[in-house]
């Protein structure tokens, strides 16, 4: 208690604030700097570590459902128990191999789809009146702002067996019997390509709009054919949107869970699927995790390319 | 280079003996309610390198690419050597244009930039390697051709613009504003570069530009265009020395412009009335004695003499000085006139200001005169 | 531009336009059918959205999801807008790269993984000081905070970089410390951005349906959580309404951000013609 009172309590409080003040003052950049620094540290790059740990461990009948990786043992020495069989059994079982392959093919299907479809809408864009274009534009951008789940939702009623277009295809008298388009890989790709277009077009649509449209012009003065024009002039130059659309639809594609599970029902596998009941059904952690970690590794590559552009974007803004 | 005949050198003068290369008949554009060009007429012949002089927007550069078939007409014609350009799309006519921006394919190295037009004409390959590399030896690039066009200065980016347009030998180059991207000094230095170059090739050039000195500099012959007509058309001495209307006047160089009446017409002279002095012209002039006319006198036509006494009479006049700019090699004098007009005059400085004494300074009266050769008549 | 081509350009936009707005006109046509099987028109009624009102857990998941968008988009807006500034402002630092790659992988990392990973280390983090002792509305807002605050981060960057630093740089000239500049120039400045990152992580959060679903607990249920209950068994009436509901909300929002856009582009327009008039 003597040791309180001896301190004038007043002035150390006063001068304690306006140092506050002051440190904050002087430091604000640094402060500013490592709160989202720190968010992102702690809730995005360490839950992967721990991801990463667990597809090294055994399963356990416990819970959380896996072994732990370093042990005390009574003697004070850590063990650390390194168990590899998830990756094997990953790669042994012809499952999950055939699953990685299948959801590839997907994605990158689904991303030259929307590439296909995308560009063109997005050059129509560019190429249209100063009244129209934010408008269009616009009509790209709105369906991202409503539900992405309902968006899935209304193919379902469109593709099923007593689903719309089949209605209207047996009301027309083109078709007799239903044509089975629910719960399958035909309508996983319409379903990406549908959520995943304005992705694409986007970025399409930024590069382009950026492109000197006296660039056409020279070609075709001199002596260039607008089909020529278009492959050796504005097609290299709308690379890098074509590159960062089709990142922006190839990598989530990849992962896909909503679509393949209610448009594709059980008979498309896609990765992500697998992965999500492995977790909630099966509860084998250590698998899962792996299936995680593998899944990572395909994709790094493509998110680090991602970032490359990303940041080349920034610094040319 | 040697002038066989007149025609020669001035195509346009000669009604009969050369077909004109370009033909432009009655040809006019719309932009919604704007009328951008406005039944304009032109015929350009083989070998000029030919002006379109005019503020923004006063539609010669609509008229350029008009001509490049990037611009459909509303009504009239262009021909280009005898063949009508209605149908023809850009990338096939015989013209190539040279950018404002240079549009120069960014992704493109200088050779293959340049060589791009040769390739779309399916010029066998070894003969795509040797014009390439002559054409660039031209524009004094060879060293540069394996850059891309970031990599260059802006200058050489103009030369690449400039060599890949005439790789293609065109019947027809289009410049649209070839220099406006250039510094002040380069654009100078560039102005006579371009001309040497036109005139080794043989090429006929169309260039626009607003800059009144580069199309003076440049040009065999020129237009003054204004709201998409054609104020005049003539060589630049025709058009500095006798412009037919004030906005010429006006536009190319300054001139003091004012009004006056004429008093007497005769075959040889004119006599004008003005509020301040009679002005007399020693050349005959279509005018009716009685009419409104007005008066144009170049700044650096006018002489200055310090006198205290007021003086009358033809071609001079009593002044004031008002206020004095030194730009260097000349200086310009704002003179006020008895009836409240200030005119400019312009002095070059021959000798350094060195004895204070003999300078002409503010508040001096003094009289100004000019030869009765120099005053130009102005019916519009 | 060349004939042909336009065509072909018109033609793919219509299409494109078509394929994405068709499907969501028929959604809402359907919320209105009085038949229990959606695609079977069984004639006009409200009937399924009497039912949608009726339940109580549709209102709880509304409830939650509204609470978890509102926490989120505050907190990622602030995040986001300070990391933003971090990447852009203050040139290079220690760990920038590192940084600026964690601000950018959450954008097209696959929401399974996102998922998974932030489940474990909420289990890893009980396990070690005992919080979360359950899991629910304060992990899904952790979780959605992780990636919207990526979202509003690039939003701000873009506006930042547009905006340039004169203003900045003006400011400080004429004697305002950093500080000062950061709060009486920079942040006014950003407001459209952070308002458009502010909507742009609310409706993240409302519609993500697979990170919450592995990083919620039993009972707590957000709206999408519900939805997809529901709708993997197959089409269902209810939804057809909620969907349209939805939609409806969200047509409403646009619409009032667009007459406020547009009010506020014709009065700086009047302002101008005003002082051109004063001026004149």
């Amino acid at each position: 208690m003597t040791d309180v009172s001896n301190k004038p309590p007043s002035v150390s409080q006063g001068s304690f604030g306006s140092q506050m003040m002051r440190r904050i003052q002087s430091h604000w950049r640094q402060i500013i700097t490592v709160i989202p620094f720190f968010w992102l540290l702690f809730f995005f790059l360490a839950p992967f570590f721990i991801v990463a740990k667990i597809s090294l461990a055994e399963l356990a009948i416990a819970s959380p459902p896996f072994t732990k990786l370093v042990e005390w043992t009574d003697s004070g020495i850590v063990t650390i128990r390194l168990v590899f069989d998830n990756f094997v059994y990953i790669w042994e079982d012809s499952l999950y191999f055939d699953t990685y392959v299948n959801s590839l093919k997907i994605s990158v299907t689904s991303t030259i789809l929307c590439l296909l479809f995308g560009y063109p809408i997005a050059y129509a864009i560019v190429r249209s009146g100063p009244v129209a274009k934010p408008l269009l534009l616009f009509a790209i951008i709105l369906p991202f702002w409503t539900s992405f789940l309902l968006r899935v939702y209304s193919w379902m009623g469109l593709l099923a067996d007593q689903g719309t277009i089949n209605n209207l295809l047996i009301a027309l008298g083109i078709i007799d019997e239903p044509i089975r388009m629910l719960y399958t890989e035909f309508a996983v790709y319409i379903g990406i390509v549908y959520t995943y277009m304005p992705f694409m077009i986007l970025p399409l649509y930024a590069t382009m709009e950026k492109l000197d449209n006296s660039l056409n012009e020279a070609a075709a003065d001199l002596g260039s054919r607008p089909t020529n024009t278009f492959f050796r002039i504005t097609l290299p130059l709308t690379m890098p949107g074509i590159i960062a659309g089709s990142l922006l639809v190839f990598i989530p594609a990849t992962g896909e869970y909503v679509i393949p599970d209610l448009l594709g029902g059980g008979n498309v596998q896609m990765i992500g699927r697998v992965l999500f009941n492995e977790f909630s059904r099966n509860s084998d952690w250590p698998v899962a995790a792996a299936v995680a970690i593998v899944l990572l590794f395909i994709l790094v590559l493509p998110i680090m390319v991602f970032q490359y552009f990303q940041g080349k974007a920034s610094e040319e803004r | 280079m040697t002038v066989s005949s007149p025609s020669g050198a001035a195509p346009w003068l000669d009604q009969n003996e050369q077909q004109p290369l370009v033909q432009i008949k009655g040809v006019t554009k719309k932009y919604g309610e704007v009328t951008a060009v406005d039944n304009v007429d032109l015929d350009i012949y083989q070998g000029e390198l030919f002006c379109l002089l005019g503020g923004s927007g006063c539609g010669k550069s609509t008229l350029l690419r008009m001509l490049a078939g990037f611009e459909d007409l509303n009504s009239g014609s262009i021909t280009i050597d005898g063949v009508d350009m209605a149908n023809v799309p850009a990338y096939e006519r015989p013209t190539n244009m040279m950018f404002q921006s240079y549009a120069l394919f960014p992704h493109m190295t200088v050779e293959k930039n340049v060589a791009f037009g040769l390739e779309q004409d399916e010029v066998p390959k070894f003969d795509i390697a040797d014009r390439v590399h002559d054409i660039l030896k031209l524009v004094e690039l060879e060293d540069f051709k394996k850059r891309k066009p970031k990599q260059l200065s802006g200058g050489q980016r103009q030369r690449v613009a400039l060599a890949r347009a005439l790789v293609k030998r065109p019947k027809l180059l289009l410049l649209d504003e070839p220099l406006a991207a250039l510094d002040k000094k380069l654009r100078k230095q560039t102005q006579f570069e371009l001309a040497n170059i036109q005139e080794k090739v043989g090429v006929t050039f169309i260039v626009v530009t607003h800059d009144q000195e580069e199309a003076m500099t440049l040009s065999s012959r020129m237009a003054v265009m204004d709201a998409g007509r054609f104020q005049q058309i003539g060589t630049p001495t025709e058009i500095y020395e006798f412009p037919e209307s004030r906005f010429v006047a006006d536009f190319i160089g300054s001139a003091n412009i004012f009004e006056g009446r004429v008093t007497e017409d005769g075959a040889d002279h004119v006599r004008v009335q003005t509020e301040f002095c009679e002005v007399y012209i020693d050349h005959g002039h279509s005018v009716k004695v009685g009419s409104k006319i007005w008066v144009a006198l170049r700044p650096e036509k006018i002489r200055i003499t310090k006198s205290e006494e007021a003086v009358t009479g033809p071609n001079q006049v009593s002044a004031v000085i008002d206020d004095i700019g030194y730009l260097g090699e000349t200086s310009i004098y704002k003179v006020a006139l008895p009836n409240g007009d200030i005119f400019d005059v312009t002095r070059p400085n021959q000798t350094r200001p060195t004895h204070a004494m003999q300078q002409i300074t503010w508040e001096d009266k003094v009289s100004i005169s000019w030869d009765s050769s120099s005053a130009m008549l102005l019916n519009k | 531009m060349y004939g042909n081509r336009s065509r072909f350009l018109t033609i793919m936009l219509t299409l494109g336009l078509a394929f994405f707005y068709i499907p969501m006109i028929l959604l809402v046509i359907y919320s209105f059918n009085h038949s229990k099987l959606v695609p079977v028109w069984g004639g006009w009624s409200l009937r399924w959205y009497s039912e949608l009102f009726q339940s109580p857990e549709v209102w709880q998941a509304v409830s939650l999801s509204l609470q978890i968008a509102v926490v989120n988009a505050t907190f990622a807006t602030a995040l986001g807008t300070l990391a933003g500034l971090a990447m852009v402002r203050f040139g290079r630092f220690r760990g920038r790269t590192l940084f600026g790659g964690m601000l950018v992988a959450p954008l097209v990392m696959p929401e399974v993984i996102t998922g998974l990973s932030l489940l474990v280390f909420f289990i890893s983090l009980n396990q070690l000081i005992g919080w979360p002792a359950e899991r629910g509305f304060a992990t899904i807002t952790i979780a959605h905070i992780t990636f919207s605050m990526a979202y509003v981060a690039v939003t701000i960057q873009a506006r930042l970089t547009g905006m340039g630093q004169t203003l900045e740089e003006a400011a400080a000239d004429l004697g305002a410390k950093p500080f000062k500049v950061l709060t009486a120039i920079t942040i006014p400045q950003l407001t459209p951005a952070l308002i458009s990152g502010w909507l742009l992580a609310f409706t993240l959060s409302l519609d993500d349906l697979v990170i919450a679903s592995f990083v919620t607990g039993p009972g707590a249920n957000t709206l999408p959580i519900l939805i997809f209950s529901r709708i993997r068994l197959g089409l269902r009436p209810d939804i057809n309404a909620l969907a349209t509901i939805m939609i409806l909300v969200i047509a409403i929002c646009v619409a009032i951000a667009a007459i406020v856009m547009f009010r506020q582009q014709r009065a700086d327009m009047l302002d101008r013609q005003m002082a051109e008039r004063e001026e004149g």
